[in-house]
């Protein structure tokens, strides 16, 4: 499982802990709007060999049914994953607004 | 099409959703460390990059035990971590720190230094990334003769970094710590081999890996796993471990790549003449005839 964005992201005096942080894990905002570019996986070509995967340093791909799929609320646009995939399964298009 | 090393670790995220920039080397280093070592992992982070693009309150991007400690106390945090949970009876667990290159050479030898000496049973992984960077890029003893920082900047007298980088994992080594290696991440299945190795060898293990910047390099995003690939390839970094007093060389390049091609790509080397690069080469050479000569294949 992945960690995932609280609904929950004010806090009245008395909610906030003791410690510096609340639970491990706990996030409250996106990445997404940092892109300016954009992951696309060919889902016809990709092998599901999960090199893509190993190497995100955002960890944000998994592999469902044998193929890679992009959590794009944090993915950051790097175009790791499409320079690393062999087959050239993995595009990086503009972002559009 | 199954893939034996990402079978081998964790499915699960433990580093996520954190600010590092795209295509952060050091993020990839941690994410995948994680995933090796997994939920039992408590893991201690000085002043940094990596601490500081984990910790916004109130988001906390570790899904582990996490916990932030001086700059220069990585280890003796990692040793009081470890003491902490086995005195209150736990034993599934494993202590790691992520440092950074100067929270490991500079300011944070001493207390790493004590923790080898005590054997402490933690594992410490500095994420290499050259220079100061959380702070904008300033020289630390690890930053490689001719980088361009906001310290040792390029002249036309003097150009970038005067010094060479210090060797921190033959002086881990010389501790005679039962476990240390260099790592790079642009070969993830090494990495992740060595973290695991490090996780069922008792005592102080110490894992030293490349994991370039592309905002103090000066690379473009996409290129953090290539340029961590070339470093190995042209011979200015290299794959090794030491264990039971031996050091033994993992991977070497038939053929050296250019040393000239590897630093015209990175901005912080843009500034250095054929004479540099010759010194740089030369240096490398150097240091291959001592491997050659000492280390086991
Ligand atoms: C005692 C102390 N001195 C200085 C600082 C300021 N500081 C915070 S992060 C940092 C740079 C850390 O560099 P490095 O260890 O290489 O990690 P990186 O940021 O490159 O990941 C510095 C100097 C501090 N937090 N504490
Ligand atoms: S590297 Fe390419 S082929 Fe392999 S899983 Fe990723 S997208 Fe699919
Ligand atoms: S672009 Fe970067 S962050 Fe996004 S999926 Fe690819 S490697 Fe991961
Ligand atoms: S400055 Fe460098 S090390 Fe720090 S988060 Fe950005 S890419 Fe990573
Ligand atoms: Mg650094």
């Amino acid at each position: 499982m992945r960690p995932y964005v609280r609904e929950k992201k004010d806090f009245t005096f008395d909610e906030v802990p003791e410690n510096t942080s609340f639970e491990a894990g706990y996030l409250t905002t996106v990445n997404s709007g940092w892109r300016s570019i954009r992951p696309v996986i060919s889902t016809n070509k990709c092998v599901g060999c999960e090199q893509c995967y190993l190497y995100c340093p955002d960890g944000v791909i998994s592999i469902a049914e044998g193929k890679a799929v992009i959590d794009y609320d944090f993915c950051k646009g790097c175009g790791i994953c499409a320079k690393i995939c062999r087959i050239g399964a993995i595009e990086m298009e503009a972002e559009r607004k | 099409m199954a893939n034996k090393v990402a079978e081998s670790i964790s499915r699960e995220e433990f580093f996520y959703g954190h600010k590092a920039c795209a295509g952060c080397g050091g993020s990839l280093a941690v994410r995948a460390a994680l995933k090796v070592l997994g939920p039992n992992a408590v893991s201690v982070l000085p002043a940094g990059c990596m601490s500081a693009v984990g910790f916004n309150f109130p988001q906390l991007c570790f899904s582990n035990n996490s916990i932030i400690s001086t700059f220069a106390g990585t280890a003796s945090m990692l040793t009081g971590v470890e003491a902490g949970l086995r005195a209150r009876g736990f034993k599934d667990f494993t202590a790691v720190g992520f440092a950074g290159d100067g929270g490991t050479a500079d300011i944070g030898i001493q207390a790493l230094s004590g923790a080898i000496d005590r054997n402490d049973n933690i594992i410490y992984i500095c994420y290499d990334n050259e220079a100061y960077m959380n702070t904008g890029i300033q020289k630390s003893g690890l930053t490689p003769f001719g980088a361009k920082t906001t310290t040792t900047p390029a002249g036309s007298n003097i150009h970038g970094n005067l010094h060479n980088k210090k060797n921190m994992f033959e002086i881990a080594a010389a501790h005679d710590i039962p476990y240390a290696a260099t790592a790079s991440i642009g070969n993830i299945p090494d990495f992740i081999a060595k973290v695991k190795k490090a996780s069922q060898i008792k005592g102080t293990k110490y894992i030293h890996v490349i994991a370039p910047c592309p905002t103090g390099w000066g690379v473009a995003p996409d290129q953090t796993v290539e340029i961590a690939k070339e470093v190995v390839e042209s011979g200015l970094w290299y794959l090794a471990e030491y264990e039971n007093g031996t050091f033994k060389l993992n991977y070497k390049p038939k053929e050296f790549s250019s040393v000239e091609a590897y630093l015209k790509k990175q901005g912080r080397f843009k500034h250095l003449t054929d004479d540099d690069i010759q010194i740089i080469t030369a240096s490398r050479d150097k240091k291959w005839e001592y491997i050659n000569r000492t280390f086991e294949l």
